[in-house]
């Protein structure tokens, strides 16, 4: 993109991120395991493989309907280690507080880091805290990162999907990413939605029980499900069908997306899964899926197609088909 | 906030009637044009266009309210956004859109203070707090959006706010369907009349529009079976060759409108001829603010310099907007043209005819 300065659209996590990412730090960090370009890297150490994994929260409002900025600092990096079969064990914290920042909202923040830890069963190793001048961040930034050891016989990633694999997705979509935005400031209405925010280790973990033959597992975070089928489209070079009517959404949130003009297929989601899965155990998986405290509104999406590679398809409510591209940047309000 | 009454419009068993009496009606090859972009983007996240006939195509229109801003009112507010201790209110649309030079989100990254909102009363909220700014809204829309505009400075003014200003840049949709039949090369069979400027503007607003061409006419809502309904009223117009102008979105759109919006629109605005992007002036479809109404108007209260505003080369937005092209057409698309740089306004709103091409259409 033509353009000399970072515009918020390069966090968006869609097309232009994707850019940042290929074209600024690819070339300088190469390695094979980075290149892959999944939720986490899969390292092999002394014989034995581990997932490892960073991610930043930057979230506004720090606290929203549903969940907070360190509980989604935990939980979102324990589901990305999750996403790679892997089981976390050890996560660090690294904070950076602006200054002014009231000290009883840090202790909310870390209060329920600790509640967060103790339910995906993590533990906190080590830690930062860094103090800027007001003004030089908003409020609270968290890093975490985590690791944890990837049973052997467990074997996924984006690109292992085939044609056949049915796609089970663990409920209702665009939850978190329509909270936070009804919780900024301009946004007056008002509405129950809350934020999904959950841990989703344990439901991976139901999920292998019940079967060998996971292909692909992701959680669509930034970009939303219509970004990580495309991701995951693209490096399995397979097609993808889904089907308007069977993803779930609730009404409300519907509703104010269609106030807004947005999509709720490139919202993010913070507590949710998607599975592929070989045909043959898909019932299993589903039936796993929606044993899970996060999971019971599971359901079938779609399948992995012979046709159109690298594409994803949705057929509509009323029996028509369109494309499903990747989000490109941060979706705007529209004018009318 | 549940939207009530809107699952029976996308219960797939009456679209698929609709579909069934629209394959059975349809004989002739007809051209039919959705004006406005709310359409264009159901039309394909519906897969619209893979349901009906191919006797029936479909083109889009000059209704996507950035698309049509001419490239001169974008360097202003571009221009407008450098101006000292000043804060830029917008809807998100126009973020965007590539002015000549630069483009407000480009802008915001330098440093601008430019702020996405989602009413007009945020940007009279926005000037109340801060009195020591110059705080100014980029008016762009129809009459859907112009009525809130006009009402914020009736507002403004009551509140004796006097740091708020709105540049002007909105334009009325039945003068520009009068130049869409003067276009030259223009082959249209019916038009798909939009939902929501009809809501405030009442299907009578067309009337004089109809008289003149006699051309078969239909308000639209935006749910698919709405639109595939308004398809199958105009194929049947066409196929019996009686037009006439019809109203299939009853349950929100009278013969009216809405009085007491188009009341406060016309007490703030009068009509100007305004330039379209690719179409040109079209003489008294803009909205200018009132004489009474000055001490708002940003057009007025800041000097705008640019004048070096140039349309991208080769971009065929123009022909685009007026269904001369479709953006398949368009030598600048997908190649140098993309949601992710793009070179027209087309593809940069969500409403845009290429950005909902790019997003939904698979090259057939």
């Amino acid at each position: 993109m033509k353009t000399d300065r970072i515009l918020l659209d390069h966090g968006s996590g869609g097309k232009i991120s994707h850019s940042l990412t290929l074209d600024i730090m690819l070339p300088v960090f190469d390695n094979p395991m980075l290149s892959k370009l999944n939720d986490g890297a899969i390292l092999n150490i002394g014989g034995k493989k581990f997932a490892f994994s960073t991610d930043t929260y930057v979230v506004d409002p720090i606290f929203f309907p549903g969940g907070n900025i360190g509980e989604l600092a935990i939980y979102g990096t324990v589901n990305d280690i999750a996403m790679c079969g892997g089981t976390p064990l050890y996560l660090s914290a690294g904070l950076v507080i602006e200054e002014g920042f009231p000290i009883s909202d840090l202790k909310k923040i870390i209060k329920s880091m600790g509640a967060a830890a103790a339910k995906a069963g993590v533990k906190v190793v080590t830690g930062d805290t860094k103090v800027v001048p007001k003004g030089a961040a908003d409020k609270i930034f968290i890093n975490t990162s985590g690791i944890g050891p990837i049973p052997d016989d467990i074997d996924v990633g984006c690109e292992k999907a085939v044609p056949g694999d049915i796609i089970i997705l663990s409920g209702t979509i665009a939850d978190h990413g329509i909270t936070v935005l009804t919780q900024r400031e301009g946004m007056t209405f008002t509405s129950s939605v809350k934020s999904d925010t959950a841990p989703l280790n344990h439901m991976v973990e139901k999920i292998f029980s019940s079967s060998k033959n996971i292909h692909v597992l992701r959680d669509p975070t930034r970009g939303g499900v219509g970004t990580s089928l495309n991701e995951i489209a693209e490096k399995s070079n397979c097609g993808i069908k889904i089907y308007e009517n069977k993803i779930p959404v609730k009404n409300e949130v519907k509703g104010i997306c269609e106030l807004l003009g947005f999509d709720p297929l490139y919202i993010a989601n913070e507590g949710k899964l998607l599975a592929f899965v070989s045909p043959e155990d898909a019932g299993k998986v589903l039936s796993a899926v929606r044993k899970d405290e996060f999971g019971n509104e599971a359901c079938i999406i779609g399948e992995v197609v012979p046709g159109h590679p690298g594409k994803v398809f949705l057929e509509t409510g009323i029996g028509g088909t369109r494309m499903v591209d990747m989000l490109t940047g941060e979706q705007l309000p529209r004018i009318c | 906030m549940t939207i009530k009454h809107a699952d029976e419009y996308r219960d797939p068993e009456i679209s698929r009637k609709i579909v069934e009496q629209i394959n059975n009606l349809s004989k002739k090859k007809i051209r039919l044009m959705e004006v406005c972009g709310t359409h264009t983007m159901s039309i394909f996240r519906n897969g619209i266009r893979k349901l009906i006939p191919d006797t029936i195509s479909l083109l889009s229109g000059p209704g996507c309210p950035v698309c049509v801003t001419a490239q001169n009112e974008i360097d202003a507010f571009i221009e407008i956004s450098g101006k000292p201790d000043t804060i830029i209110t917008t809807f998100g649309d126009l973020m965007r859109v590539p002015g000549t030079g630069s483009s407000l989100q480009k802008e915001r990254a330098k440093g601008k203070d430019i702020r996405i909102i989602y009413s007009t009363f945020d940007a009279i909220e926005i000037a109340r707090k801060n009195p020591d700014k110059r705080v100014i809204f980029l008016g762009v829309g129809f009459e859907t959006t112009a009525p809130t505009v006009a009402a914020s400075i009736l507002s403004a003014r009551d509140m004796k706010i006097d740091n708020y200003f709105v540049y002007s840049a909105h334009k009325t949709v039945p003068r520009a369907l009068f130049a869409l039949m003067k276009t030259e090369g223009i082959k249209i069979d019916g038009f798909i009349l939009p939902g929501h400027v009809s809501v405030i503007i009442g299907t009578g607003a067309y009337l004089p529009f109809f008289n003149r061409f006699k051309m078969p006419c239909v308000v639209a809502g935006f749910e698919p079976s709405d639109i595939l309904q308004a398809i199958l009223m105009l194929a049947e117009q066409i196929e019996n060759k009686s037009p006439e102008l019809k109203n299939a979105y009853t349950r929100a759109v009278s013969f009216k409108g809405n009085e007491k919006a188009i009341r406060i629109m016309n007490d703030v605005f009068e009509q100007a001829d305004v330039a379209w992007r690719g179409i040109g002036v079209i003489p008294g479809s803009g909205l200018k603010i009132r004489d009474e109404f000055s001490n708002f108007d940003a057009g007025k209260k800041f000097e705008i310099i640019s004048k070096d505003s140039k349309e991208p080369k080769g971009c065929a937005c123009g022909e685009i907007l007026t269904g001369l092209k479709t953006p398949v057409e368009c030598p600048l698309y997908k190649k140098i043209c993309t949601p992710v740089e793009p070179v027209g306004p087309c593809m940069v709103s969500s409403e845009g005819t290429c950005a909902a091409y790019y997003k939904y259409h698979n090259g057939d």
